[in-house]
């Protein structure tokens, strides 16, 4: 009773009354952000979906982009989700478009702020040919892409990202196809920002969300995350608290590291999970070059009549 | 648009220009063939107006970014052919459960599967019936000339923003590389319909609420009204429910949408059925051959008219059914398939008429001699009635 007289401000009473004298009482400090008659949501006790979303949401709240101004656009899967749960327009479409999807609504309206929250499976495998795409039309959004290594809404089966070794639903004798390296293929295909974190770097994962919501063109950031039910307890991470502290203990980071040398393998014992930001360049959005071309071609015609 | 005037046009550059002056700005597509003009005169004609264009990386990605844009607020449009329009069936269904308003366009050509890609063909009616999974209401418009593909496209993107769906025009490969006299109205003869918006502040509106037409007014992304939007099965507030019963009112107000609609959105034309015991039916580039053969048939005599649907769908079923009892005996389909529309057809006659069946696999269209010789056919009882 002593403690907590001295130390009011950290009592329960205290925040209380606080609060309701605040007129904040009962709210989350992303209230504002979330379709509250939404949640509880879908995801599983010890998944990474909630810290993302979590991340992003403070990231959008740093930034001063006004909510109304942003879209949320995501494909299928419990990444997908996502889109659910956010109080902005946001979009949940087929599996794999998200990317197109959301080039023609930002290229409609080159004042929404747009992200694209989707798993690694819905963006990489069913959507992989749109992803290189639009990183190489340098279209101006962000792709987040939550990468738990497997499809974990169909029940754990093996996906593009999926390690060599790894046992799957449908690699019940160990997975042996070579995984994407995911920051490799969007620097590869012209990103102009790519990082990647997990789950346990929540404040460089603010950041990171945050310059990309920042920055013009196509922005990449691969969050490792764990799926406890679909991937984990398959490779002897049973606990999301387990993934956490392997990411912990394995990660590194190389904010200047070539993204070509930062491929996961987990069968090195040796090996690390680098992270860090890879890329931040500056280039032409396609919005800035179509400008100028279509620019160009109207001054033509005048002269031509 | 264009200056109003006469010109010599190619289909698929009127197609292009009937986009423009509906107020289509946005655009993408992939090159196919018969349907790669319209990407092309929209391509060079975008700057001038302001447009966006894109050529995206496949069908897949084309219409997904239509939907996109129309969410966005553009009047926007795709076009392709059969092999792209099967790609395309992926979306046509997100857009019908999300009732996006968009225009996509099929240049018909020979099937299946690359087929025969610079001839004609009519293989795709039923797809653009049927091809998306789950129940649907379309609307399809199936243009026989370059003026019809200019007067149509505006008409589908009017019909689109109106009952809020991605709305077909089914143009074949002779209608789209045909070159004729193509008339532009000035400006302010033609009839621009754009979406419902809503009436109710943020805080009250339900985005998929429907007004008595059926239709929820629509507020585009940006507009400060936070939707929700996704293919799943979802209740008034876009919000997805695993419910038999929100998706027994969700689906069974996507078909009334159309089929209690069907009056203002259903079209078709008749040729000579005062007299008529028989009846041609026929649309797309067949339509021009059968109108002929309907003269020829009645110089030898036999009293043959035309039905000529221009909404395929909505199907002109009561037309039909009346038709069928009011002394029509036969019904001929000429069709350049292995036979569509006859079975609906066959079906709206509810057996009161025997149906017929021109087929013809793809390539070239009837003659109206080819047509004539088969009502001469039946007429000797030479050709059994369409049983399949």
């Amino acid at each position: 009773m002593s403690i907590r007289k001295s130390r009011d401000w950290f009592s329960p009473d205290y925040m209380e009354q606080k609060s309701k004298k605040e007129g904040t009482y009962g709210l989350h400090p992303l209230d504002n952000y979330l379709r509250k008659d939404r949640i509880p949501h879908i995801w599983c006790p010890g998944c990474g979906l909630g810290i993302i979303l979590n991340s992003y949401l403070r990231a959008l709240k740093n930034s001063d982009i006004a909510p109304e101004d942003t879209a949320v656009v995501s494909g299928i899967g419990c990444s997908g989700r996502a889109a659910g749960y956010v109080d902005v327009d946001s979009f949940h479409v087929t599996h794999g478009r998200a990317i197109p999807f959301a080039t023609g609504l930002k290229v409609g309206n080159k004042d929404l702020v747009t992200t694209v929250f989707s798993g690694d499976g819905d963006l990489f495998a069913i959507g992989g040919n749109h992803f290189i795409h639009a990183a190489r039309r340098n279209v101006d959004f962000n792709v987040i892409c939550v990468n738990n290594f497997n499809y974990g809404m169909t029940g754990g089966q093996a996906g593009p990202t999926t390690p060599q070794g790894a046992k799957t639903s449908t690699t019940p004798w160990g997975g042996f196809e070579q995984p994407f390296n995911l920051p490799a293929v969007a620097a590869g295909s012209g990103a102009v920002y790519v990082a990647r974190w997990t789950t346990y770097h929540v404040e460089k994962l603010i950041e990171s969300f945050e310059e990309a919501l920042n920055k013009q063109g196509f922005c990449f950031i691969e969050v490792l995350s764990p799926c406890p039910t679909g991937y984990g307890r398959k490779v002897g991470l049973k606990t999301g608290k387990e993934t956490m502290k392997y990411y912990k203990e394995n990660s590194e980071i190389k904010p200047d590291a070539d993204p070509s040398e930062v491929a996961l393998d987990p069968e090195d014992p040796e090996s690390k999970i680098i992270v860090g930001n890879f890329v931040d360049r500056e280039a032409p959005t396609y919005q800035d070059e179509r400008g100028k071309v279509f620019g160009e071609a109207r001054k033509k015609m005048e002269v031509d009549g | 648009m264009m200056e109003p005037g006469t010109y010599f046009m190619e289909g698929n550059t009127a197609c292009a220009e009937g986009a423009i002056a509906a107020g289509c700005r946005f655009f993408a597509g992939y090159p196919i063939t018969p349907a790669s003009e319209i990407l092309e005169r929209i391509c060079e004609r975008f700057p001038e107006v302001h447009g966006s264009y894109l050529q995206m990386e496949d069908e897949l990605a084309s219409i997904a970014s239509i939907l996109g844009a129309s969410w966005a607020g553009r009047k926007a449009m795709t076009a392709t052919s059969g092999p792209g329009f099967s790609l395309m069936m992926e979306n046509y269904g997100l857009g019908l459960m999300t009732e996006t308003p968009c225009v996509i366009v099929n240049v018909m050509r020979g099937g299946p599967s690359t087929g025969l890609p610079t001839m004609v063909a009519q293989g795709d009616v039923n797809q653009t019936r049927w091809g998306t999974h789950g129940d649907v209401g379309v609307v399809v418009y199936a243009p026989s000339s370059p003026q019809e593909l200019f007067d149509y496209t505006i008409k589908a993107f009017n019909t689109a923003e109106k009952y809020r769906l991605p709305v077909v025009i089914l143009s074949d490969e002779m209608v789209s590389h045909m070159t004729e006299k193509v008339e532009v109205p000035p400006k302010d003869e033609i009839e621009i319909v754009d979406r419902k918006k809503p009436e109710d502040p943020p805080e009250e509106y339900l985005p998929y609420r429907p007004d008595e037409d059926l239709v929820p007014p629509m507020a585009n992304a940006g507009d400060g009204y936070s939707v929700h939007v996704t293919g799943l099965t979802h209740d008034e507030k876009g919000h997805p429910s695993v419910d038999e019963k929100t998706q027994s009112v969700l689906v069974t107000r996507l078909i009334d949408k159309i089929r209690k609609n069907a009056d203002d959105i259903l079209e078709y034309e008749e040729y000579k059925v005062e007299d008529a015991d028989t009846m041609i039916v026929a649309y797309g580039s067949v339509y021009r051959a059968a109108i002929e053969a309907v003269d020829m048939a009645r110089e030898k005599g036999y009293k043959v008219g035309l039905l000529r649907p221009l909404t395929i769908w909505p199907f002109p079923e009561e037309r039909i059914y009346d038709l069928a009892r009011e002394g029509i005996d036969s019904f001929l389909v000429a069709e350049i398939n292995f036979g569509q529309i006859v079975y609906e057809v066959e079906r709206c006659t509810g057996g009161a008429s025997d149906t017929y069946l021109a087929p013809r696999m793809g390539g070239t269209i009837h003659t109206p001699e080819e047509i004539v010789d088969r009502i001469e056919a039946i007429d000797r009882g030479e050709i059994p009635a369409f049983k399949e």
